[in-house]
């Protein structure tokens, strides 16, 4: 079966990314299809290498960072949404005119159309918010 | 008919989510088949009183106009939160059907795909 991932809420106030980050070990772990997780709304903060947790908490953006480079996934973040929460690639950051880049590793941003491909492509959309 | 189905169930201008899941659904219609629902007070998105002048934010409700000539058409609510806000659809900004709970079971049973917001 192929499923697509959702994550739309973030990491500072949420469980949503470290619950979705479990949801999809198990589905890789029980052998179907997983290729594209979607972050939107406040999701994308996932997606901010800047996030320094407590030392005793678990770090979910690298986490995700490491499965999604481990499994070859698309750790789709949503252009709107992250310029808007000040998470930018080297590109963006460049585009509009900004200092410093915080996009992490294994994440890319993309645009909101991906989100209906996305959903539009899977057996099953789980969504985490 | 299968489509996807897009559920607002926050007020709008306390937070984000409203307009961000108005662009999702506006996005999806380029795509595919798209229903939009409301639900508890998410019915407030489309209140037909709006002005956020006092707010200092840009009114995105206004956006919610655009629906139709996106081809979004299938517009839905819940009898029993417009009963339970004192609110009729002559007050929303919008032409829509509100639907009993088992029509919204179908409404959601009969989507490809679900997104809430």
């Amino acid at each position: 079966m192929i499923f697509s991932i959702a994550v739309f809420a973030g990491p500072q106030n949420s469980a949503a990314p470290l619950s979705a980050l479990r949801f999809a070990r198990a589905v890789i772990a029980a052998g179907h299809d997983l290729t594209r997780v979607f972050f939107y709304h406040d999701g994308v903060s996932t997606a901010n290498l800047l996030n320094t947790p407590p030392q005793d908490e678990p770090d979910v953006t690298q986490e995700w960072s490491e499965f999604g480079q481990q499994h070859q996934l698309e750790l789709l973040v949503c252009v709107a949404s992250a310029l808007r929460r000040g998470i930018l690639d080297q590109t963006e950051a460049t585009r509009h005119g900004k200092a410093a880049a915080n996009l992490a590793a294994g994440f890319e941003i993309a645009g909101l159309g991906q989100l209906i491909d996305v959903a539009l492509n899977a057996d099953r959309l789980v969504v985490f918010k | 008919m299968s489509h996807l189905l897009f559920i607002q169930q926050t007020p709008p201008h306390g937070s984000i989510v409203g307009q961000e899941g108005l662009d999702a659904c506006l996005m999806g219609s380029a795509f595919a088949d798209c229903a939009l629902l409301f639900l508890g007070d998410g019915i407030y998105q489309i209140s037909g009183s709006q002005d956020t002048q006092p707010l200092g934010v840009k009114d995105y409700s206004v956006s919610y106009g655009a629906l139709p000539d996106y081809g979004v058409s299938k517009l839905y609510c819940r009898v029993q939160d417009l009963e339970a806000r004192g609110l009729s659809l002559a007050d929303l900004s919008m032409p829509l059907e509100s639907l009993a709970d088992d029509a919204i079971a179908q409404l959601i049973e009969d989507a490809a795909q679900v997104l809430t917001f």
